[in-house]
């Protein structure tokens, strides 16, 4: 017996399909099920984190309910995959954050955007605030360039710190046994395999998402949010560099490396979230996870959020609204990044981490 | 008239089933610009009768494909077929289907079936079977999306339960759907209901009260009553209807659609004994694969039709897993106990076949030298001590796989009347047919070999037949 009814659930199931195995193509789960006979927690986890939720075997299933066997792989995986998000949380006084996510997150963005606007408001005069600027600097008038690096600096580093020590209790519960360092090839194996989601196309048909029709395209939403985030994050890097190795200070034109990163970026965090908030609503029910519908769609809403309201200020920065929206997409950039260790942004984490466990066990494939 | 849109119309080709062959049928069909109505009896999760139990078909190639590992030509298949059915086969037919096996591939295919290299524990097929990636209800959903996006109209929870045949020619089906019944008319019948091995009233016809132990291994809609309509309105019987192919499966299995998870691999690992804890046959005449379908019946001839496998520690991990954990003990007594057998009489029976085993190196990949010496029946290989505990068995009845009763077909898959005429406008395909090319015995992928080539035969010939 396991800690919790998902996981004993997901180690019947484990039984079941390692008895069956007609499923075995379809992606990464099945095979590395079948290089074991019994399952413990850890396993269960790593086999939870390595399912991407394509839902292909669950259509292929004959024993999928009505049947007697009730077969439903991707929702039990999805539950387990939940709790163990709780479980790697870090501080643990703070794993209660996944419980009612959605909430959680919506709380702190509301607070984080609340405190931006007042501390603008209470710090500079109220013409400052509403008024126009324009030129280098102009973001700097409102919140000092030194005290907007120290606070998201403080930030950041703070995700970093929680999410290495979640990562660390994954590696310990569901890593390679014995905690094999990862090589070289299986890292790079599962770099590809994370960077093409070899595993959202049910095996190379498509994945099914609103009906059965593997029309599914989440994969291409779910490129452009990543890569989105990439260009935002790469973005804000060479604007790091400009500051401080070039001397040259934010705003930048439009047509400046740093801006033009963003905006494809932006754009592409916009499409792809909205992409996936909506293949979200449209899920059928037998492959969705109810209980952490909250999770995700509020993930996904921080990351829409963030590119909106940057948009947003790279085309009005020089109109009297620049104010209100910089204190408007500060807060919810602070707020992205002190919850990303307690949201869906880890799965990211765990399921690269649990792909590199894959590739070291199947070899490079 | 039909209250119901789709059964109002008069079709070009009726289809009454749903798995693999009707399918092939209804698309072929299609394809060849006939008007389809597929009848499927079963509810739509249920849909696609025993195709959604499969995972392979076995087709002619050759060379090495991505999928397959090396050729298979027609005379291995021939070969093959002529092994496991001991010459019980229309030679011209099954020629016939091994020569239009080999554009099967490429044909499914086209319909939007996807295959993959052979799943864990099947290397053995790896050469000869194209694996279906997913398994067969990934095959279905596969053609259904097809059948449908070509215009084949399908109705589910539709039974049929009368055909209006008159002198071979086809002229209605009465279906029942929601408590109504309803008169289908079609200028050409295919026939692709399966047999009847879901049927326990049937099967008792032959096998008596014992059948009431069977256990099902597929769909329980392969209730043969679209054969038994045919073969009474004067179609032409062929293979033997006392016989249906069976295997040992778990016990602890429901009554129906266990599928492939029930099945046990390691009769070969160690001793069977039936309800007075004797051994009946022996566990080690030949390779596994070769073996598994003779031990349905083997079964079925045992008191009360069960039977225990038991092996030791030594064999635990060595045969595929299935879904249920087998009974545990520290003894062969206590082992037993839990199974409700006579403990005195079970330690002896063990202790007379570890008397038996002679030394040898146990290698469970050819035929070893570990036998027993003196025993009736003995074990011919891989026979070695019950000795290690815990001991282990699984309780074992007869699972029903298919049946081998159905209806004459010709090259044309039209089928063929008592009188030795040919019918008009009526066509079979799959396992109620099976019976021409398959008289008895089995080898993996066949039946959907069978299902695909006269599906898609007999659906071009109603197409063609319906539009002239």
């Amino acid at each position: 017996m396991h800690a919790t009814d998902a996981l004993n659930e997901a180690d019947r199931l484990m039984t079941v399909c390692n008895s069956c195995r007609y499923c075995e193509g379809l992606c990464a789960v099945f095979p590395a099920m079948e290089l074991r006979r019994t399952f413990t927690a850890g396993d269960l986890n790593y086999l939870a984190n390595l399912c991407h939720s394509c839902g292909a075997c669950f259509d292929d299933c004959q024993f999928a309910p009505p049947h007697a066997f009730a077969v439903n792989v991707p929702q039990t995986l999805a539950s387990v995959r939940a709790e163990s998000y709780r479980a790697y949380a870090w501080p643990r006084a703070l794993a209660g954050a996944f419980d009612r996510n959605g909430l959680v997150i919506a709380v702190v963005a509301a607070l984080s955007v609340a405190a931006f606007i007042l501390g603008f408001a209470a710090l500079n005069d109220p013409a400052v605030l509403l008024g126009a600027h324009s030129g280098p600097g102009a973001f700097y008038r409102l919140m000092p360039h030194n005290a907007m690096a120290a606070l998201f600096g403080a930030a950041f580093l703070y995700a970093i710190v929680a999410m290495a020590m979640g990562l660390r209790a994954f590696l310990r519960d569901a890593g390679t046994p014995g905690r094999a360092a990862p090589t070289g090839v299986s890292l790079w194996q599962a770099v590809r395999d994370a960077g093409r989601l070899r595993y959202l196309d049910g095996g190379g048909v498509g994945c099914v998402n609103a009906d059965e029709r593997p029309t599914d395209r989440r994969r291409l939403f779910h490129h452009l949010t990543f890569y989105g985030f990439l260009l935002c994050f790469a973005a804000t890097s060479v604007a790091t560099l400009y500051h401080y190795l070039l001397g040259r200070v934010a705003p930048y034109p439009w047509y400046d490396v740093p801006v033009l990163l963003g905006s494809a970026g932006g754009l592409g965090l916009m499409v792809g979230t909205a992409g996936l908030l909506a293949a979200k609503w449209r899920r059928r029910p037998e492959l969705r996870d109810d209980a952490r519908f909250g999770m995700d769609a509020a993930f996904l809403a921080m990351l829409f959020l963030t590119a909106a309201t940057g948009m947003a200020l790279l085309v009005l920065r020089a109109t009297p609204a620049m104010g209100v929206l910089l204190a408007l997409h500060l807060g919810v950039v602070f707020a992205l990044f002190i919850t990303m260790p307690y949201g869906k942004f880890v799965h990211g984490l765990y399921r690269f981490a649990a792909l590199v466990r894959y590739a070291g066990e199947l070899g490079r494939i | 008239m039909s209250a119901v849109p789709e059964f109002a119309r008069r079709y070009d080709t009726l289809v009454v089933g749903g798995g693999n062959a009707a399918l092939c049928a209804a698309i072929s069909a299609r394809r060849a610009g006939a008007s389809v109505l597929v009848l499927e009896g079963a509810p739509r999760f249920y849909r696609g009768g025993n195709t959604r139990h499969t995972r392979n078909m076995r087709c002619v190639h050759d060379s090495a494909t991505a999928f397959l590992t090396g050729p298979y030509s027609e005379e291995e298949f021939w070969d093959d077929l002529l092994h496991v059915t001991g010459g019980r086969t229309d030679e011209e037919l099954a020629r016939l289907m091994i020569r239009r096996s080999r554009d099967m591939l490429g044909w499914i295919a086209e319909q939007g079936v996807r295959f993959q290299p052979s799943l864990g524990g099947t290397l053995s097929l790896g050469r000869t079977n194209a694996f279906f990636l997913g398994g067969g209800r990934a095959m279905l959903n596969a053609l259904y999306r097809t059948a449908e996006d070509l215009g084949v109209v399908i109705a589910y929870e539709s039974e049929v339960i009368g055909l209006d045949i008159a002198d071979g020619r086809f002229e209605s089906a009465l279906v029942h759907r929601d408590g109504v019944r309803h008169t289908v008319r079609a200028a050409t019948l295919v026939a692709a209901a399966g047999g009847f091995e879901a049927n326990l009233e049937w099967l008792k016809e032959h096998w008596g009260e014992p059948a009431d132990n069977f256990l099902i291994r597929g769909t329980p809609y392969n209730r043969g009553t679209v054969l038994r309509m045919l073969l009474d309105c004067g179609v032409e019987a062929v293979g033997d209807p006392t016989q249906c192919h069976a295997v040992a499966i778990d016990a602890r299995a429901p009554k129906f659609d266990g599928g492939i998870i029930t099945r046990l691999d390691c009769v070969v690992f160690g001793i069977v004994v039936n309800r007075d804890a004797r051994r009946f046959h022996d566990e080690g005449e030949d390779f596994w694969p070769k073996r598994y379908a003779i031990w349905g019946r083997l079964v079925a001839a045992q008191p009360d039709q069960i039977a225990y496998i038991l092996f030791d520690a030594k064999s635990r991990d060595l045969f595929m897993p299935s879904l249920y954990p087998p009974v545990e003990a520290a003894t062969p007594g206590e082992l037993a106990e839990r199974l409700g057998l006579d403990p005195a009489a079970l330690e002896r029976t063990v202790a007379e076949f570890n008397a038996a085993v002679r030394p040898g190196t146990f290698d469970h990949t050819v035929l070893d030298d570990c036998r027993t010496e003196g025993l009736s029946p003995p074990k011919s290989h891989w026979a070695r001590r019950l000795d290690t505990p815990p001991f282990y068995a699984y309780p074992v009845r007869p699972g029903i796989t298919f049946t081998y009763l159905g209806t004459r077909v010709d090259g044309d898959a039209r089928m063929r009347m008592a009188d030795g005429k040919p019918a008009a406008n009526m066509f079979a395909a799959g396992e109620i047919m099976a019976g021409n090319v398959l008289g008895r015995g089995y080898a993996a992928g066949i039946g959907m070999t069978i299902g695909s080539v006269f599906g898609r035969i007999a659906g071009q010939e109603a197409a063609s037949h319906a539009r002239n």
